[in-house]
C-alpha cells in the first residue's frame, strides 16, 4: 500500500510544484529602474505592473518602450519601476498594493486581467491614480486606456489580401474578449477590401504567452491551407513558425523583421509613449481626469512599420493611403452593411459603429470560420 | 495547396508528435537512468530551461547550433551532480532536492538569459522525411531534428544496455538493493551521482530542442512544465526505455490535437482538447495508482515505491 501513496504524494507534489514555479517568478521585488541623482522636487514615482516579461519583444515589450519615451521626456521630475511577468490573477491584486503602499503616485496595469484587482486596490488607496489598459471600468482615480489595434490588423489585411495565394488568412488567438475578436474581424475586413474570396481560420490557445503553443497554432493553421498568418499573442512565434514553414506573416505589437526577415510582411506596431507622457503630464500638472482615452493611428499610438520588399509597390501604396484615410478619420473600418458569419445583418447599410458598438464585438464576420467560444 | 479536411487532423497530431516529442523523450530517458539506480530528480524541468538557454546562449555567441547542444548538455550534466552530491549527503530526501533544483534552475535561467531574449541564434537543421509526397501538408508534418533521431537511437540503446552490459546491471543493482550492491563491493552513491548527472545530462539536451528547434528561440514561457510531465511519463512507461519513446510520442500528439481539430474548424470544447496533455498526465497518474496492479519494473530502492 505504501507503494500507492507514494505515487500519489508524487503527483500532488508534483502539481505543487506547477504552481511553486510559477510563483518564484513572481517574487521578484519591485526595482527602481531609473534613480533620481539629487531630486529637487520629490520626483513622481510611477510604477508599471507588466503581464508577460520586457523580453517578450511584443506586447510587454512595447509597453516598456512607452515607459522609456516617458523617461526621455520629464527626466527627473519622474521615478519608474516596473514589475515583470505578473499573473491575471489573485496575485496582481497583491502586487498593485505594493506599488500604491511603496509611495507611487501613478500606477499602469497593462492587460486586461488586471482589471478587478485594480478597481479593489483603488478603492483603498485614493490618492493614487490608476490607469488600466483595455479594460472599460473605472473609479474616482482609476481610468482606463487602450489602443486602436484593430486599425492595424486592417491594414494588415489589406496586404494579406493581396498577397494570398490559397485566399485562406490564418490567425493565432488568446482569449476570446471583444479585442480579440475585433482583431480577427478587422484582419478579415482589411483583406476582403482587395480580395472579397478571402477567409480566416482561427486557432485559439488561450494564453497571451506561450511560444510553443503559439507555434503549435500556426504549425496547424499553415497545414490547414493558411498562407499567411497573424496573431494577438504577445510571442514572435507565429512570424517564427512561418519563417521555418516558407509562408509570410506579420510583427504584432513590436517591429519583428528580425525574427523572420523572409516571412515578414509587415509589422503593426503599438507606440504607447505619447500615451504614456500625457497621462504623466496630467498628473504632473494636476490636470489629471477620469476619462477613457482610446488612440490609434491618428494620435500616433498605432501603425504599420517595416512592409517587406516581398509586398510590391502598389500594394504598399494601397496600405500607406489606407493608413492616412485611418489617420485622418476619412474612413471608418466599422461600416455598414456588415454581417456576421451566420448571416445576420450588425449594421445597416450607411450606419458606422461607434466606440460603444466596436468595443462590445463579441461575434465574427462573414468570412471567418467557426464561432467565438462562449464563457470567459 | 489542397485542403485535406478531416485528414488534416491525424496528420496534424502525427507532426505534433514527432515535433514536440524530442525534449519529452530526453527528459524521460534521462530520468529513467536516474530512477534505475534508486533515486528520483524531480528537478529536471528547471535543468531542462537552464539547458535550453545555455544552448541559445553558446549557439549565439559560436553561431553553430550543435556547440549549443553541447553546451546545453553540459549545463545539464552539472546541475545533475549537483542534485547527485547534494543526495548523498545523510537523510538528505531527493524529492525535496528536486523541487529545490527546478525552482534555482528556472530562476537562474530567467537571470542568466535577459540579454539573450531579443537576438536571433542560428537553429538545428531539420531533415525531411516526407519527400515522396506532393502534399505540403505531408512534408511539414514529416519534418523532423536530427535530435529526435539521436533519441530514438538512444532510447533502444539503452534498453539493451540495462539488460545486456556490465555498467546496465550494476545500474538497476543499486536501484533494486543496495544492500546487494554493497556487498557485492560497488559503491552505490558513486553509481547514483553518476547516474542524476547522465539523466541532467540529457535533461539539458532535450531542453536545448526548445530553444534551437522548436518553437527555436529563448523566452522566459518556453517550457511549460514538459520537465515535470516528463517524470510522470517514466512511470507511465514502467521504466522502460522504449515505452518512454512511445509515451513521449503520445505526449507530444496529445499537445496538437487542440489546434489541429480548430484548423478543421472543430471550435467548441477547446479549452479541453487544450488541456490534453494535461488530462492525460492526470489520468496516468491515476491509472498507475490502481489498487489490483502493481508497478511492476519499478527499481526497489526508489523513495516513492519504498
Amino acid at each position: 500500500m505504501f507503494s500507492k501513496r507514494g505515487v500519489i504524494f508524487a503527483a500532488i507534489a508534483a502539481a505543487g510544484l506547477v504552481g511553486l514555479a510559477a510563483c518564484g517568478k513572481k517574487e521578484e521585488p519591485v526595482k527602481p529602474a531609473v534613480k533620481a541623482e539629487t531630486p529637487k522636487p520629490a520626483p513622481l514615482k510611477i510604477a508599471f505592473a507588466y503581464v508577460g516579461p520586457v523580453g517578450d519583444g511584443g506586447w510587454t515589450f512595447a509597453h516598456d518602450n512607452g515607459r522609456k519615451a516617458a523617461i526621455k521626456e520629464f527626466g527627473d521630475r519622474i521615478q519608474t519601476s516596473f514589475v515583470e511577468n505578473v499573473p491575471e490573477s489573485a496575485d496582481a491584486e497583491r502586487v498593485i498594493r505594493d506599488m500604491a503602499s511603496q509611495g507611487n503616485k501613478l500606477v499602469f496595469g497593462t492587460t486586461f486581467g488586471y482589471m478587478e484587482p485594480m478597481l479593489k486596490v483603488a478603492g483603498e488607496f485614493k490618492e493614487v491614480r490608476f490607469e488600466h489598459a483595455t479594460g472599460f471600468k473605472s473609479a474616482d482615480n482609476m481610468r482606463a486606456y487602450d489602443v486602436r489595434a484593430y486599425e492595424g490588423a486592417y491594414v494588415a489585411g489589406v496586404i494579406a489580401g493581396k498577397m494570398t495565394k490559397s485566399n485562406t488568412l490564418g490567425f493565432v488567438a488568446s482569449i476570446p474578449i471583444p479585442e480579440v475578436v475585433r482583431n480577427i474581424n478587422a484582419f478579415t475586413l482589411g483583406a476582403q477590401s482587395v480580395n472579397p474570396k478571402v477567409k480566416t481560420k482561427v486557432v485559439w490557445v488561450n494564453k497571451w504567452f506561450d511560444p510553443g503553443k503559439e507555434a503549435e497554432a500556426a504549425t496547424a493553421l499553415i497545414n490547414g491551407g493558411a498562407d499567411i498568418l497573424l496573431q494577438n499573442t504577445d510571442s514572435s512565434a507565429v512570424l517564427q513558425t512561418a519563417e521555418k514553414m516558407g509562408k509570410y506573416a506579420f510583427g504584432w505589437d513590436s517591429d519583428m523583421t528580425a525574427y523572420g526577415p523572409k516571412a515578414h510582411l509587415a509589422s503593426s506596431i503599438i507606440n504607447w509613449g505619447p500615451y504614456y507622457k500625457k497621462a504623466i503630464k496630467d498628473v504632473l500638472d494636476g490636470t489629471w481626469t477620469v476619462e477613457a482615452n482610446w488612440w490609434g493611428m491618428k494620435q500616433g499610438a498605432i501603425d504599420v512599420v517595416s512592409i517587406s520588399d516581398v509586398v510590391p509597390a502598389e500594394v504598399k501604396k494601397l496600405a500607406e493611403d489606407k493608413k492616412a484615410e485611418i489617420r485622418e478619420g476619412k474612413f471608418s473600418i466599422w461600416t455598414g452593411p456588415l454581417t456576421d458569419n451566420t448571416g445576420k445583418q450588425v449594421l445597416a447599410k450607411d450606419t458606422t459603429g461607434d466606440d460603444k458598438f466596436v468595443a462590445s464585438i463579441m461575434f465574427f464576420v462573414k468570412g471567418v470560420e467557426g464561432k467565438v467560444p462562449s464563457g470567459k | 495547396m489542397t485542403d485535406l479536411g478531416w485528414w488534416g487532423v491525424p496528420l496534424g497530431v502525427l507532426g505534433g508528435a514527432l515535433r514536440v516529442s524530442t525534449p519529452f523523450l530526453f527528459v524521460s530517458l534521462g530520468e529513467c537512468i536516474t530512477e534505475k539506480s534508486g533515486r528520483i530528480n524531480l528537478g529536471l524541468e528547471g535543468i531542462m530551461v537552464m539547458g535550453a538557454m545555455a544552448g541559445y546562449a553558446v549557439s549565439l555567441a559560436s553561431g553553430n547550433p550543435w556547440l549549443g547542444v553541447l553546451a546545453a548538455g553540459f549545463a545539464g550534466l552539472a546541475l545533475g551532480l549537483l542534485h547527485g552530491l547534494i543526495c548523498n549527503l545523510a537523510r538528505v530526501n531527493d524529492i525535496a532536492v528536486g523541487i529545490g533544483l527546478m525552482l534555482f534552475g528556472t530562476g537562474f535561467a530567467f537571470f542568466l538569459g535577459k540579454p539573450y531574449i531579443q537576438p536571433k541564434a542560428p537553429n538545428l537543421p531539420a531533415f525531411s522525411l516526407g519527400g515522396w509526397s506532393e502534399l505540403p501538408q505531408v512534408q511539414a508534418a514529416l519534418q523532423v531534428s536530427p535530435l529526435l533521431l539521436i533519441g530514438i537511437a538512444l532510447a533502444f540503446a539503452l534498453a539493451w544496455a540495462l539488460c545486456n552490459t556490465r555498467w546496465g546491471l550494476v545500474l538497476r543493482m543499486v536501484g533494486d538493493s543496495s544492500d546487494a550492491a554493497r556487498a557485492m563491493g560497488y559503491n552505490v552513491n558513486l553509481v547514483r551521482t553518476l547516474a542524476t548527472a547522465a539523466g541532467g545530462l540529457l535533461a539539458g539536451v532535450g531542453g536545448s530542442f526548445l530553444s534551437l528547434y522548436y518553437p527555436g528561440s529563448w523566452t522566459e514561457g518556453l517550457s511549460s512544465g514538459q520537465g515535470l510531465m516528463a517524470v510522470a511519463l517514466v512511470i507511465f512507461a514502467r521504466w522502460n526505455p522504449v515505452y518512454c519513446f512511445y509515451a513521449a510520442l503520445m505526449f507530444g500528439g496529445a499537445g496538437s490535437l487542440g489546434p489541429a481539430l480548430q484548423s478543421v474548424g472543430i471550435t467548441s470544447g477547446y479549452y479541453l482538447y487544450n488541456a490534453a496533455p494535461y488530462v492525460l498526465t492526470l489520468a496516468i497518474m491515476l491509472a498507475t495508482c490502481s489498487p489490483t496492479r502493481t508497478l511492476a519494473g519499478a527499481p526497489g530502492e526508489l523513495s516513492i515505491v519504498r
